[in-house]
């Protein structure tokens, strides 16, 4: 069996290996399995208005998912594709503000902002990690806690005086959709998704079939080597940090520009950016695998919500399917062995 | 007599391609056994079924007449049976004693590791056996050689009877292979069994005492060493006679492509390892480096390919200044460069060999126009490298990871060659080939040269730089000292100039 079917069934067998293990845990903890996944499907696609909130939840996953998935393609680690998600909302949200402009140059605008602001926050990591060799992961981390306290910090005395949220961004700024709204009882989907589906086909092509990706990967890969073949070992490592930092960026602007239309100091991480590292590890990295990875957790978070009402199972319980479906994919080599060794016995 | 290893009838299958088809080896106790085949043949395949990493279709492995299944290399090393691999497997911010015991560390009874202890039985270990190693050295500080022996020791620490050398001798020097074939011979002396995989025949006719050969997977029979010479050997692998000797046509050199005047280069440590050299190598004509490895060749080669900086000097290609240039514009003004480490700077090994065969042409047409690749072109253009290379893959998809050692050799020999730079530097290109694919090699940098390009050989094997240079320079301490036509002198006087001592002839430089 290729590594290819092998990348497509670890993932397919975790997630049903995960869902059972919900069931068993139900079970135990004295609640009916199939009235709690009963709930869970009425909470994500029950009716027009839940499939609304399902997509705008998974809108902002499939970002950070990707954002992840493309610095891993490359050899690198982007812990900090929360702290990207931080400012690129916060970005959009004041040009959303503080811009005065027809739709067709406001909205391009603002998104652009998010995405530079992004890519600017993953600049000074990669930047670090090509002059001075510190490594991505820890001034990511930190990069993290600067854009959260920052960020909340400048909502505070920029944006409002001393208030949590900021007022709300010009109509020609905003992502939402009426239309879609109104077919879909007035929930917060937005055209954000187009922008997220677009963007995993741009990643594909960057990665895969460009000769801007092949130097990416090849660094990631084997730097030696790609400075033997004349590469620029340096330039690489930041622009794929940049690349992955816009991807976060763009999910915070759907979150300032699609689902709030402001921005809110925060109690503590957004999690998007976190939860992008389990959805970039059950995607295998593999742009198509990241959407239906995002599609699957997010489908999972917003059902949760309707499992304590109608099921008496709580929220969390999805939190746990989740973490062992990580558990299961990142266990991955032990399906993988076990397959082979069943495929033996049959000989 | 007995025998301490078979290997019975053994069928090893990758994806696409057969590696082992029904291949017997006896190894008997206190012999050296050589194993002999083409590249790709299969040997190191063979070998790692036996040392438990891959599990064979079919056949049988006894273990002093038991039929044995080793599962893994625990199973290996409970056996008695111990690896040192081609490349080596050594964490190198450890010491000596810490790799030794790696996995079987020696405790007190509070259960802590009694380093002391480890270190005493690894001494007594490296004296028996004639292994000189400092049991407190970093791996890092320390050269292939010792870090060999280091290896070497840590299958013994592990009880090994039966020890797997893989190409040990393709990254050493002279010295140290004569050094390391009588550490084998004292390891038989005590009881020890030696199967030792290598392409050089002058090893196996005066070490070995048996020879198994391999030909495209398949076993072709053991013969017994004494009875036997080169000739029989190559035309027994390779199936066709082979001939030792290069054949090629006095040199006519044209106008200079490659000046180097006063060059001085630094190493990592920033102290200088070139010293004030001078070379010219003109069209037409192969120019060998001969000298002893650390006399500052990797360094040189470097500073002209732009993988070193310059810290004075200069560096000319058809008289145009090149010091200090990336290594895209050095490739781009005509230079070739066949890498020492393959693994390290030749190819991305977790990239196919079609994306291999383009690492330095990627960005071109017709590989990518406005940085979109054309990945048609690119395997078209590796298929046909790989044909005109001999390359055996099963196909231009596989990754490069996935090849015998010489079989990637061999791809970037092509990709180097292919591009008919003005200059080609070739380091070490032959190392880990089978003889024929050494012939065909030498062919290539000949034609090359008879085309009009300039090519630069390094090599620590004399026997090359004899046969192929049509000028000798030797280096000894970071500068040219001498330079010969291979005519003019012999194996003994470079030795002794390599060494750094002086013979007369006009022009020599100290
Ligand atoms: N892990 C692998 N996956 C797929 N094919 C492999 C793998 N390892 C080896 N092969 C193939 O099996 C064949 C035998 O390879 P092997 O490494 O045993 O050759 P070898 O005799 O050691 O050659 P060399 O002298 O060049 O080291 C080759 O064609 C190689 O491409
Ligand atoms: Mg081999």
């Amino acid at each position: 069996m290729s590594n290819k079917v092998f990348n497509i069934i670890v993932p397919v067998i975790s997630v049903i290996l995960g869902l059972i293990a919900g069931a068993i845990i139900m079970l135990l903890s004295g609640h009916n399995p199939i009235s709690g996944y009963a709930a869970l499907w009425n909470g994500a696609f029950g009716d027009s208005y839940t499939i609304g909130e399902t997509v705008r939840r998974i809108t902002p996953l499939m970002l950070t998912g990707l954002a992840i998935a493309f610095a891993f393609r490359t050899g690198l680690f982007n812990i900090g594709a929360e702290g990207q998600v931080i400012v690129g909302w916060l970005a959009a949200v004041c040009v959303g503000l503080y811009i005065d402009a027809p739709m067709y140059i406001h909205l391009p605008l603002a998104i652009i902002a998010g995405a530079l602001a992004g890519a600017l926050w993953a600049f000074v990591p990669g930047i670090l990690k090509a002059k001075l060799g510190v490594h991505e992961v820890i001034v990511t981390i930190m990069m993290n806690y600067i854009a959260l306290y920052s960020v909340n910090e400048i909502i505070r005395t920029v944006l409002t005086d001393g208030e949590t949220t900021s007022a709300t961004i010009a109509p020609t700024a905003s992502l939402a959709s009426e239309w879609l709204q109104s077919i879909t009882f007035y929930s917060r989907i937005h055209y954000g998704f187009l922008i997220a589906l677009f963007a995993a086909v741009l990643m594909w092509f960057i990665i895969d079939r460009t000769s801007i990706g092949y130097e990416l990967k090849s660094v990631g890969f084997n730097p030696h080597a790609s400075k033997y073949a004349g590469m620029n070992v340096n330039r690489n490592i930041v622009l794929s940090l940049v690349i992955s930092g816009s991807f976060a960026g763009l999910a915070g602007v759907m979150e300032g520009l699609g689902t709030y239309g402001n921005i809110s100091v925060m109690g503590g991480f957004t999690n998007l950016g976190f939860d992008g590292i389990a959805v970039a590890l059950l995607g295998a990295n593999n742009p198509l695998g990241v959407v239906l990875a995002a599609i699957l957790f997010g489908t999972l978070k917003e059902g949760a919500g309707e499992m304590p009402t109608s099921a008496g199972v709580p929220t969390e319980l999805v939190d746990i399917i989740i973490a062992l479906i990580i558990l299961f994919v990142a266990s991955g080599y032990i399906i993988r062995w076990a397959i082979l060794r069943f495929k033996k016995e049959e000989k | 007599m007995e025998y301490v290893v078979e290997m019975l009838n053994i069928r090893k299958e990758f994806p696409g391609i057969v590696a082992n088809d029904n291949i017997t080896v006896q190894l008997k106790k206190g012999e050296i056994h050589a194993l002999l085949g083409e590249n790709g043949a299969g040997k190191s395949t063979l070998m790692n079924v036996l040392f438990g990493l891959y599990q064979p279709e079919k056949g049988e492995i006894r273990v002093n007449g038991k039929a044995v299944k080793i599962t893994d290399p625990n199973v290996a090393n409970d056996l008695g049976i111990g690896m040192v691999h081609q490349h080596f497997m050594l964490v190198e911010p450890f010491t000596v004693t810490q790799n030794i015991v790696l996995g079987k560390e020696p405790t007190n009874k509070f259960g802590k590791i009694d380093i002391a202890r480890a270190r005493k039985e690894i001494q007594e270990l490296s004296d028996r056996y004639g292994l000189k190693v400092d049991p407190d050295a970093k791996i890092s500080d320390i050269s292939v050689g010792m870090q060999q022996r280091v290896e070497i020791l840590k299958t013994l620490y592990r009880g090994a009877d039966v020890l797997i050398f893989d190409e040990p001798t393709a990254v050493l020097t002279p010295q140290e292979i004569t050094e390391l074939m009588e550490i084998m011979r004292s390891l038989t002396k005590e009881g020890k069994s030696i199967i030792l995989i290598t392409h050089k025949l002058k090893e196996i006719l005066e070490t070995c005492h048996r020879c198994t050969v391999i030909r495209k997977g398949k076993g072709i029979g053991t013969v017994d060493v004494a009875e036997t010479d080169a000739n029989e050997l190559a035309s027994l692998m390779v199936g066709r006679e082979v001939s030792f000797k290069t054949e090629k046509t006095k040199a006519t050199p044209k106008q200079s492509i490659l000046e180097i005047n006063n060059l001085y280069v630094r190493d990592s440590r920033k102290v200088d390892l070139v010293k004030g050299l001078d070379l010219n190598v003109r069209a037409g004509e192969i120019v060998g480096i001969a000298g002893v490895d650390g006399n500052g060749q990797t360094e040189l080669i470097e500073a002209i390919t732009g993988l070193r900086k310059v810290r004075e000097g200069k560096v000319m290609l058809n008289s145009k200044d090149i010091t200090n240039h990336s290594p895209r514009k050095v490739t781009e003004a005509g230079v070739g460069h066949i890498p020492q480490d393959r693994h390290k700077h030749g190819l991305v090994l977790d990239y196919s060999i079609g994306e291999n065969i383009v690492l330095q042409t990627y960005y071109k047409k017709p590989y990518s126009k406005a940085k979109v690749l054309n990945y048609k072109e690119i395997f078209q253009k590796a298929e046909k490298l790989i044909k005109e290379y001999d390359v055996r893959t099963p196909s231009v998809h596989t990754k490069a990871r996935a090849l015998s050692g010489g079989n990637q050799q061999k791809a970037i020999i092509g990709r180097e060659v292919d591009r008919s730079p003005d200059l080609l530097i070739a380091v070490q290109p032959t190392r880990g080939l089978d003889v024929g694919a050494i012939e065909f090699i030498h062919k290539k940098l000949i034609e090359e040269r008879d085309k009009g390009k300039a090519v630069l050989l390094v090599s620590f094997e004399l026997d090359e730089i004899m046969n192929v240079s049509d000028r000798i320079a030797v280096m000894f301490d970071g500068k040219i000292v001498a330079s010969r036509t291979p005519e003019e002198t012999n194996e003994q006087e470079l030795g002794l100039l390599m060494a750094g001592s002086k013979t007369e002839k006009a022009g020599d430089k100290e």
